[in-house]
């Protein structure tokens, strides 16, 4: 019923694997959140990853970044595999990744300076202060934060600055693999567009591969270059936007042909197109 | 920045025509002036700090030789763009792909300020001094008018009865008094073997073991038994009270509350404050009767004075104006910590740290008023004979 282009086992042409998910299982108790997933992010995409609430998105991103122990599978990012693996390994490859949670997770008792500082001090204690200090200040710049901010606790920012500096610490040791779990929730219009512009253009600046986590599908249209659809305990397809409304799986087109879905489509070939 | 780079572009020459970039390359190793900086390999993070401190040795004017190497990330860049930008150095042998991330971390160069200003020590000091003196002025202040609130509920709550919050109020007194029972009764168990324990190895140099009974009986009705089971309760409740009504004021809850039209105080406040006030007294018995139990264990074991000439004696010599210093005392604190519990519990705002913080106060703030109270008590009872 999915055409082979669109199975996520299939590795698509000039694809050069980074994350690879072979027949993933996650259970909670006797509930079963994944079963027999399988899922590849290509090198320099952006992927985005949806699916209703409580399809495991969420848990998906904590099984790749090595959160949860998965029941079954194989997970490979950076060509490592995150099931076995020494700490040093996965101190390795940590180095190579940033993420930006949800709700930002920023250490609360640190400024956003700071905060943007942890990584960098981890991994390279020996860098000078005032070198330090300018990486932070151009991090939070790039971010899209302003000047002001690198002194402000994160209980003084408001929803989308607590996501812009959560960006600028997932980039602060310049990763290549960046995790996004729903970066625009929570935000209003302009700023969730602006943040989809930013990361559209961080990715482009720095060569990252993104895998986005959504709701939002204005960013999918904006930024995305291919869509995993997660239902039914697995990824049923992973593809275009235009491919997988081809297909006819309920979901999908509830999903992306909904009043909402049709909107954001239209708003976006008209941006488009102009 | 958009202002400050031109004044760049002379010095670094990131031309976009490649020509130019030749032109200089050959010009610079034919005649190479001052220091060069010639990095084989990659200008990464990983050798930020070991670069740093290499450019650093370099004496000025300084050349940035970019020809011989094969990675440069966003800090590697950086670090040849402030070089460039602060001791005016020159880039030679810059590919095109090195030159637009040049181009690209020095569009992020704003003036971000990173840490908080800071002042002159002796300005700082006296700051702190004031703020603190503030604070302290602000919290009694605040107490007060928490007490006034309460009272107010409480006036609001017997003018209409209905709005009494039974069920509350039976809850609490099981958490706070039903559950404390095994703790507290543990505790004071073992307060009074230490006590007869101590004041009998005392007394017997003066041969006067038997004194011990009174010594028993008397600290715990008059002082230990409401005092310990006072410390023990702000320990247990008077923080577990701060960090609900914390976390609650954190989750908006307290905010939901009163745009329904609940008014926090009579919700949450009264009926911790009835549980406090009514279960201090009967923990407070329960306490000194297992002190004396414990003290009783002891001299029975220690001293051989069997537990029926002990309850003999502790009639004797505990008169009943003891029991009643103690039982009189017990609301009085337990009003106090549910006080201090709640009211640093309503002080939350902001982030999930200071639930911690305000707990912590809460505990603090009300074993010593807790302290201070019952001395203000200890010289008020002997000012009316009740020695």
């Amino acid at each position: 019923m999915i055409p082979k282009e669109l199975d996520p086992r299939t590795i698509p042409e000039h694809c050069q694997p980074i994350i690879t998910v072979r027949g993933l299982r996650n259970s909670f108790g006797e509930q079963v959140i994944h079963e027999d997933l399988d899922l590849t992010v290509c090198r320099g995409e952006i992927l985005g990853v949806v699916g209703g609430s409580g399809t495991g998105k969420s848990v998906l991103l904590r099984s790749i970044i090595g959160l949860q122990t998965p029941d079954e599978g194989e997970v490979d990012v950076l060509g490592e595999n995150m099931i076995d693996r020494t700490e040093d390994e996965a101190k390795n490859i940590r180095r190579r990744w940033g993420i930006l949670f949800q709700n930002g997770a920023l250490f609360s008792t640190l400024t956003v300076a700071e905060n943007v500082e942890v990584p960098i001090r981890e991994y390279f204690p020996y860098i000078q202060p005032p070198l330090l200090d300018e990486i932070a200040s151009y991090k939070i710049a790039m971010g899209g934060l302003p000047a002001d901010a690198g002194p402000k606790f994160p209980s003084e920012l408001s929803g989308g600055m607590v996501k812009r500096a959560g960006l600028a610490r997932a980039l602060a040791l310049d990763p290549e693999l960046l995790f996004l779990d729903e970066p625009t929730a929570g935000l209003d219009p302009i700023a969730a567009a602006a943040f989809d512009e930013l990361i559209q253009s961080l990715q482009k600046r720095l060569d990252l591969t993104v895998f986005l986590i959504t709701h939002d599908l204005d960013t999918l249209h904006a930024i995305c270059d291919r869509v995993a659809v997660l239902a039914d305990q697995h990824v049923i397809a992973v593809g275009t936007i235009p491919q997988l409304l081809a297909l006819d799986h309920p979901w999908i087109q509830e999903y992306f042909n909904g009043p909402r879905g049709r909107t954001a489509a239209s708003s976006y070939e008209e941006h488009a197109e102009a | 920045m958009a202002e400050k780079w031109p004044r760049l572009a002379p010095v670094i020459h990131f031309a976009h025509k490649s020509a130019r970039m030749t032109d200089l390359h050959d010009a610079e190793t034919d005649h190479p002036e001052g220091s060069v900086y010639r990095v084989a390999g990659p200008i990464t993070i990983t050798r930020a700090a070991t670069t740093q401190r290499e450019i650093d040795a370099l004496p000025d004017p300084l050349t940035i030789d970019l020809s011989e190497i094969d990675r440069m990330d966003t800090v590697g860049a950086w670090i040849v763009y402030r070089t460039v930008r602060d001791r005016n150095a020159k880039v030679i042998g810059a590919s095109r792909d090195e030159v637009s991330l040049l181009r690209q971390v020095s569009e992020f160069d704003k003036p971000a300020q990173v840490h908080p200003e800071e002042k002159p020590s002796f300005i700082r000091v006296l700051t702190e001094l004031g703020e603190w003196v503030a604070d302290t002025g602000r919290t009694l202040l605040g107490l007060l008018g928490f007490f006034g609130a309460t009272l107010i509920g409480f006036a609001n709550i017997i003018k209409r009865p209905k709005r009494f919050r039974l069920n509350a109020v039976v809850q609490r007194f099981d958490v706070v008094g039903v559950r404390a029972l095994g703790i507290i009764g543990l505790m004071s168990f073992l307060i009074g073997i230490v006590i007869a324990q101590q004041g009998s190895v005392q007394l017997a140099q003066f041969g006067a073991e038997v004194y011990t009974i009174n010594l028993i009986g008397r600290i715990t009705a008059r002082e230990l038994g409401t005092l310990m089971t006072a410390i023990m309760v702000a320990g247990r409740s008077g923080s577990a009270f701060a960090a609900q009504i914390g976390t609650m004021k954190i989750t908006e809850e307290i905010d939901a509350m009163r745009t329904i039209g609940v008014s926090p105080v009579e919700a949450l406040v009264i009926p911790r404050m009835i549980a406090a006030v009514v279960m201090m007294p009967l923990l407070a018995f329960w306490a000194m009767l297992l002190a004396l139990i414990g003290g009783g264990v002891f001299v029975w074991l220690s001293l051989e004075i069997p537990p029926l000439t002990y309850i003999q004696r502790l009639q004797e010599v505990i008169p009943i104006t003891d029991l009643w210093v103690g039982l009189i005392k017990a609301p009085v604190f337990g009003f106090i910590i549910a006080l201090a519990g709640c009211f640093q519990g309503f002080q939350v705002k902001g982030n999930s740290e200071e639930v911690g913080e305000r707990t912590t106060t809460a505990v603090v703030q009300s074993i010593f008023l807790v302290i201070v109270l019952d001395a203000v008590f200890a010289v008020f009872f002997s000012s009316i004979g009740w020695v």
